[in-house]
């Protein structure tokens, strides 16, 4: 049972990932119609905000150790950071908690990029196939990602969280269970409430804004809004810096999780797009509900004992290939997704 | 059906081209056709042509751009410019500083982006577009034994850069392959003795692999060594390689009754599967009334500054770190130091050791003929580069040498100081017969020169 918890959790911290870009993409494809595979890079630059971030706060002095050599044999160089030292105490708060302020970096970041990205090149291709969109989406994440390589170099650059919440708690002992039951790190924690409190604001903002609301009225019928005098174009423009911006802040609060690489985008983008197929094109709520369901599922079929029991019947690495196989169980039985309309994905 | 009709012009016809067929070697026929030398791009100018065969994009490119800064500096020295790095402490003598056999070192590169076939392509056409004599480079086991089976085909000298797996100078060797690095087995045999010492011998241990060559050679290897010191392997969970965040496979670890995790991880995957581990609590916690320890058994020092502080205090084995004080290292970190501005990895280390080797070998056969070089090289003990005496062993082309078992350092002084040897495990502990069960199953072969 604890193990079962625990990888309820591990799911839904995945999944928590998982949705955050999937919900990004839906908000994309339902206002613009547009299929977007440079969104896992929104995701990995949200993350390289965090780098870079970091990098600031840490530019510093330099003075020598006479005492200490480095690995020239020449006198060690002593790097204090600048914040440290104008800012004293307050200054090293800064670079201990300069995962959480990154998002205050990303939020224009993400802005400009989503809004640059669609003025600049996306909107070319509305009217283009869908074939088209993807090629040009998927090239423009290369080109993003050796931006980023050729800077930051192809390692992955680690990340701390604050220190307070750098360890794990035992959440089974809270609940009745035994010591080291299940232990969980309270960054994953944090990042779930990060990403609940996320999708809920998302959810909010177009449900009970004016703006939210014209711009769902936009996606059910984009032609009659823009009858009605109000530049949907526009509101779209700003709908895809949102969920940029969204994206990236994924990616912020996701680097002392998994050290961020170029890569990352990626690595995350084939799952992403599996999410929003399952989920239903287009929907919202179903991206959400794919992700944290997907999550469990992969996280389950990562436990020794289901792929013991796979493999008992042939069927081996089934964590590799179990999202894949929902998916196409889905897909089989509903065409649509799981909370897809009928229309997007089914006649 | 078609007649078939024979006259005296089909019969020479049909002789000239089955006699050039017979005369081509099976892969680069096209080449050789113009080409009355007795071996494959034998150098008719005055240069010579090395193929740098290295991951330039993709997971290892840091990587494989610290193995190119060395292969450079290597040509820089065999030409006689530079400080010299290794070339002065070589207990060979016969480099010269003037390139090699008087011949001017020129070199290419591919990128092997860290897959197999782009490996072999990259390097086919280095051989066949470029006319190199020599590939060597790599950042994987499965590039390795890949470009290592094409250099065999073809019939050109490859000199490994960093592959661990036993694989390779083990069921995979060829006579065209050779090995500087050390393996799996090394890894093993000089780590074991060191966790026994200091976990005690009555561990329970829980492994994390890789599912590719190098993860299971790896899992065998250090599963038999610390079995012999008295460890039991709870369980041994195969990870993909693909797989980012391992939260999933480290979780039930605690609940295992293993008071031990074994990452057999490499490159990205070793990054996230340690800050995973360290993430969830498994430091510092206590199981079977032991503390609960982590084991990285194969470390590089650009994948430990990725992992970050969740390296402090992690045991593992490296093939060499530039805190060495022999004066070997010490020369090339001098040299590599200067013209960088940052240490050397162990990757580049090989690299660089493995270039001039090649060409000592050369200069010693007195021909570039892969043959000839492999005779040279069977068998060749040196010293002056790096962990003491060393020997390329006959039998199986893999180099006999003392191992290093490191440590994530607790106190680094900068981003170059994640690691610090904890010992330095003599060569005789870490040797075993060429035919032993781990390495059994391949053929070395005979050398093939492609002519």
């Amino acid at each position: 049972m604890d193990a079962v918890l625990l990888q309820v959790l591990n799911g839904l911290d995945k999944g928590s990932a998982y949705a955050l870009i999937a919900l990004g993409l839906t908000l994309i494809f339902g206002t613009l119609g547009v299929v977007n595979f440079a969104h896992g890079a929104l995701f990995m630059i949200g993350a390289f905000c965090a780098v870079t971030l970091n990098r600031i706060l840490n530019i510093n002095s330099i003075t020598l150790d006479p005492e200490r050599t480095d690995f020239l044999g020449n006198p060690l160089q002593i790097k204090t950071p600048y914040v440290e030292k104008w800012f004293g105490s307050f200054g090293s708060w800064m670079i201990e908690y300069s995962v959480p302020l990154a998002i205050l970096l990303a939020i224009p970041v993400m802005l400009i990029a989503g809004m640059v990205m669609e003025r600049g090149l996306i909107k070319h291709f509305y009217k283009r196939p869908h074939a088209d969109q993807i090629l040009v989406t998927f090239g423009l994440a290369i080109v993003l990602q050796e931006i980023v390589k050729s800077y930051f170099g192809a390692n992955p650059i680690s990340q701390a969280a604050p220190s307070a919440v750098a360890g794990s708690m035992d959440l089974g002992v809270l609940i009745g269970f035994a010591e080291n039951a299940i232990i969980y790190p309270y960054w994953r924690l944090i990042y779930f409430a990060f990403a609940a409190t996320l999708i809920g604001g998302v959810f909010c903002f177009l449900q009970f804004t004016t703006f939210g609301m014209v711009v769902r009225a936009g996606m059910a019928d984009r032609e009659t809004v823009g009858l009605l005098g109000i530049n949907i174009d526009k509101r779209f423009t700003w709908m895809f810096g949102l969920a940029a911006v969204v994206t990236g802040a994924a990616g912020v609060m996701y680097t002392p999780i998994l050290p961020p690489n170029y890569h990352q985008g990626m690595d995350f983008l084939v799952l992403s797009f599996v999410v929003v197929v399952v989920g239903g094109m287009g929907s919202l709520p179903g991206a959400v509900l794919a992700g944290f369901m997907l999550g469990i599922l992969e996280s389950f079929a990562s436990m020794p004992e289901v792929k013991g029991f796979f493999e008992a019947i042939f069927l081996p690495s089934i964590d590799q290939i179990i999202i894949y196989l929902a998916a196409v169980f889905v897909l089989l039985t509903r065409p649509r997704g799981l909370l897809g309309r009928k229309g997007v994905m089914e006649d | 059906m078609s007649d078939f009709k024979l006259n005296r012009r089909g019969l020479l016809k049909s002789g000239a081209v089955m006699g050039a067929g017979l005369a081509m070697p099976t892969v680069f026929a096209g080449r050789l056709a113009a080409d009355s030398h007795a071996y494959l791009n034998a150098p008719t100018g005055n240069t010579v042509t090395l193929g740098f065969n290295v991951p330039q994009s993709g997971p290892y490119a840091d990587e494989g751009a610290d193995e190119l800064r060395a292969y450079q500096l290597a040509v820089k020295h065999l030409n006689g410019e530079g400080d010299g790095g290794m070339m002065s402490t070589f207990s060979s003598k016969a480099l010269k500083g003037n390139g090699v056999l008087g011949k001017k070192v020129e070199y290419v590169t591919g990128d092997t982006q860290t897959k197999s076939d782009a490996a072999r392509a990259s390097a086919k056409s280095m051989i066949e577009k470029d006319g190199a004599i020599m590939i060597t480079g790599g950042s994987s086991s499965g590039v390795a034994v890949a470009v290592q089976g094409l250099c065999q085909e073809a019939g050109v000298i490859f000199m490994a850069g960093l592959t661990h797996s036993n694989d390779t100078t083990g069921k995979d060797k060829k006579a065209n392959g050779f090995r500087h690095f050390f393996n799996a087995y090394m890894s093993a045999a000089a780590l074991a003795p060191v966790l026994a010492s200091r976990y005690g011998t009555d561990r329970k241990a829980y492994h994390l692999t890789a599912d590719y060559t190098w993860g299971w050679t790896q899992q065998e290897s250090i599963a038999a060594a610390t079995e012999e010191t008295g460890w039991e392997t709870v369980n041994n969970v195969l990870t993909p390689l693909t797989a980012t965040d391992f939260s999933s496979y480290i979780a039930p670890v605690l609940n295992s009754g293993a008071d031990v995790l074994v990452l057999n991880h490499y490159g990205g995957n070793m990054v996230n599967s340690l800050t995973n581990a360290v993430q969830f609590g498994l430091r510092g916690k206590q199981v079977n009334g032991k503390n609960f320890e982590i084991v990285v058994p194969l470390y590089s020092r650009l994948m430990a500054r990725g992992a970050g502080a969740a390296v402090k205090g992690i045991l593992g084995s490296t093939n060499w770190h530039w805190s060495l004080t022999d004066e070997g290292s010490q020369a090339f970190v001098k040299s590599f130091g200067t013209e960088y501005g940052f240490p050397p990895s162990q990757a580049a280390h090989t690299c660089y050791v493995q270039t001039l080797l090649y060409a000592d070998a050369a200069e010693r056969a007195g021909t570039f003929n892969p043959c000839g070089i492999g005779e040279a090289l069977e068998g060749f003990t040196f010293d002056g580069l790096g962990n003491g005496p060393t020997e390329y062993r006959a039998e199986d082309h893999q180099c006999f040498k003392d191992v290093l078992v490191v440590q994530g350092k607790e106190n680094p002084t900068s981003e170059f100081d994640v690691l610090e040897v904890v010992e330095v495990t003599p060569r005789a502990q870490v040797e075993y017969p060429a035919d032993h069960p781990m390495f059994a199953g391949g053929d070395l072969g005979s050398c093939n020169p492609g002519a």
